[in-house]
């Protein structure tokens, strides 16, 4: 004879430890959910953390002066006078050498690894490539600063110079003698950093073409270069264009590479063979050594001015992206 | 043949013979670099490199602060970065997929991962290295975590989306609470994919110098102590080489190669973890 009031107490002990495991788990489930979310918040506020900070510490140069800071060339510390425009002017330029460079370079390495490249040459080539973004950029500069800006120094620059000397326009843009360092070296090297962004986005919406759509058109006869040209660009346009504004966002706020080689200095000429500077450049160069409240303020405005244009440059590189990502998803 | 064909066929054979030539171009580059360095880096590698501090101006000396140095912020900085990432990663892959929130910081993840490291070394010199009066070991693990952090999110919630569904509804039917699913089941899914993210993460923060430059600075001497400069390899480089002295220039190389090296190995064991998965 089983005593009945002995299992049912018994039970009952077994349902409220089973209550009490539940309670403890969902406990923990509801802490384990907030401590996530918060990482979210994190996110964001490191976000906000930037900006305000960024703004704040850009204030006392802001208020002294005001817009006039985007348009003067001086860059004077003794005197307490600072003007962004030639820092700007840079880093602009320095963007515009390297994607003209790299842009047309990377869409055709896209091509030859979607179109022409053996099967088997394909993952070693693109690892090979996406390695040249590995690359630490302070490489890039050491590199930058003692062999290429000599090699240019012998042997392009003299060449740029005699060629374009008796051309009217051109020869105030390449104008004055070789230094070796100078504008052009930087937008060559940041073309060569920015290179493997372009190509890996491009190889990846060219990659998401239809085959039919190819196979459509090298049925009605076209040429590789035609089906290039006419089916896959077309298609892939948004995300070809998503990928070069990546790129781009990453010139714009390349910082060691350009430092080593630019020059740093603070002025603006016609000429790509000279030196001048960039805002992520004058940053590095100087932040540490700035004394006086007006020029760090002066320098963080700089790199305000930097996380604007790039914020701009990257999200519509992401909108973009999105977009095409969309369309093949 | 007509010449139309002719001259189809010709402006297809130019526009691959570029194609190639793009290629080898940037091929080049990077078998350029490589071989400069070790031309240039490893004349100077020696046991000394490791054992000794750097020295001053004209006499013999190592990198082993420097190494040390960047051990110990990069250390920090993944410890630091890692668990938010994941965690937020984890919030937005399973618990928000769906939520508004979760498309915004994705959106300003994205932003975050390409945003200038040089900028984030301002904002940690000014939240951290103002109010502390110094720069410090700390600041410069923040402003490397800072970096850390969104690569790290964007991958753990790329791999969590890539488990499938049915593993989890397996999983909750058999009582498991929300939680315990994520981490006993999701995280080993994705472990693989996860872990390729961090040593992404750190490959890319160990040759990272902008963010050091006002934050963590540079010291001489060896240095444990977080809340005092420390010395680091990128920004050692920087320092040497940009210097005058021909044996300062010699170790920034002899640098420069121990840091392509394992950057590019880290890189190249994330890819071949990230590519097994994908077979299995």
């Amino acid at each position: 004879m089983v005593d009945t009031a002995l299992i049912s107490s018994e039970l009952s002990a077994a349902a409220t430890a089973r209550a009490a495991v539940l309670r403890r788990l969902r406990g923990s489930d509801a802490v384990f959910r907030i401590i996530t979310r918060m990482s979210v918040y994190c996110v964001l506020l490191i976000l906000g953390g930037v900006i305000v900070s960024l703004v704040s510490g850009a204030l006392p140069a802001m208020r002294t002066f005001g817009f006039a800071f985007l348009t003067t060339e001086v860059w004077n510390p003794v005197t307490d006078k600072f003007g962004a425009l030639a820092p700007i002017y840079g880093t602009l330029v320095t963007s515009a050498i390297a994607m003209l460079i790299a842009v047309p370079v990377g869409l055709m390495i896209a091509i030859f690894l979607t179109e022409i490249c053996p099967p088997w040459l394909r993952r070693p080539i693109g690892i090979a490539i996406e390695l040249l973004a590995g690359v630490p950029s302070i490489i890039y500069g050491i590199w930058g600063l003692f062999v290429f800006a000599p090699f240019l120094q012998r042997t392009l620059q003299p060449f740029l110079i005699d060629v374009f000397g008796p051309i009217p326009v051109l020869s105030s843009v390449f104008a004055g003698p070789p230094y070796g360092i100078g504008v052009l070296t930087a937008g060559l090297i940041l073309a060569v950093m920015v290179l493997p962004f372009v190509t890996s986005i491009s190889r990846d919406v060219f990659d998401a073409v239809p085959p039919v759509l190819k196979e459509a058109a090298y049925g009605v006869g076209c040429t590789t270069w035609e089906v290039v040209r006419f089916i896959v660009l077309p298609y892939t346009r948004v995300g070809v264009i998503g990928g070069v504004m990546l790129g781009l966002g990453r010139a714009l706020g390349e910082t060691m590479a350009v430092t080593f080689v630019i020059g740093n200095a603070h002025r603006i000429s016609a000429s790509v063979l000279a030196p001048g500077t960039t805002i992520s450049a004058s940053i590095a160069n100087e932040f540490t050594e700035a004394v006086g409240d007006l020029y760090t303020s002066a320098l963080i405005t700089l790199g305000l001015i930097l996380f604007v244009i790039t914020f701009i440059v990257l999200a519509i590189a992401r909108y973009l992206l999105m977009r095409i990502e969309r369309r093949i998803g | 043949m007509n010449s139309v064909y002719r001259a189809r066929r010709r402006r297809n054979w130019i526009a691959m013979s570029l194609s190639l030539v793009a290629t080898l171009f940037g091929l080049g580059w990077l078998v350029l670099i490589l071989a400069v360095l070790l031309w240039e880096g490893v004349g100077g590698l020696s046991l000394q490199v490791f054992t000794e501090m750097t020295p001053p101006p004209g006499s013999a000396g190592g990198l082993l602060n420097a190494i040390v140095g960047s051990l110990i912020l990069t250390v920090l900085a993944v410890a630091i970065g890692t668990p938010v990432g994941i965690l937020a990663g984890t919030h937005m892959a399973e618990y928000g997929r769906y939520e508004k929130l979760t498309s915004v910081v994705r959106f300003i993840n994205d932003i975050l991962l390409s945003a200038p490291s040089i900028v984030v070394g301002l904002f940690v010199y000014e939240v951290m290295v103002v109010p502390m009066g110094h720069f410090s070991g700390w600041a410069g693990a923040v402003a490397l975590a800072l970096i850390v952090l969104p690569v790290v999110v964007r991958t753990t919630e790329d791999m969590l989306n890539l488990v499938p569904n049915p593993l989890r509804e397996a999983a909750v039917a058999l009582g498991m609470p929300r939680a315990y699913v994520i981490r006993h089941v999701c995280y080993r899914a994705a472990r693989a994919g996860m872990l390729t993210g961090v040593l992404l993460a750190v490959a890319r923060v160990s040759g990272e110098t902008a963010p050091l430059l006002f934050t963590a600075l540079n010291n001489q001497f060896w240095g444990a102590n977080l809340n005092a400069p420390m010395p680091s390899l990128p920004v050692v480089i920087f320092q040497f080489a940009l210097s005058p002295y021909e044996d300062w220039q010699k170790l920034a190389w002899t640098g420069a190669l121990i840091i392509t090296v394992t950057v590019l190995a880290l890189t190249v064991v994330a890819r071949f973890l990230a590519a097994s998965r994908k077979e299995q």
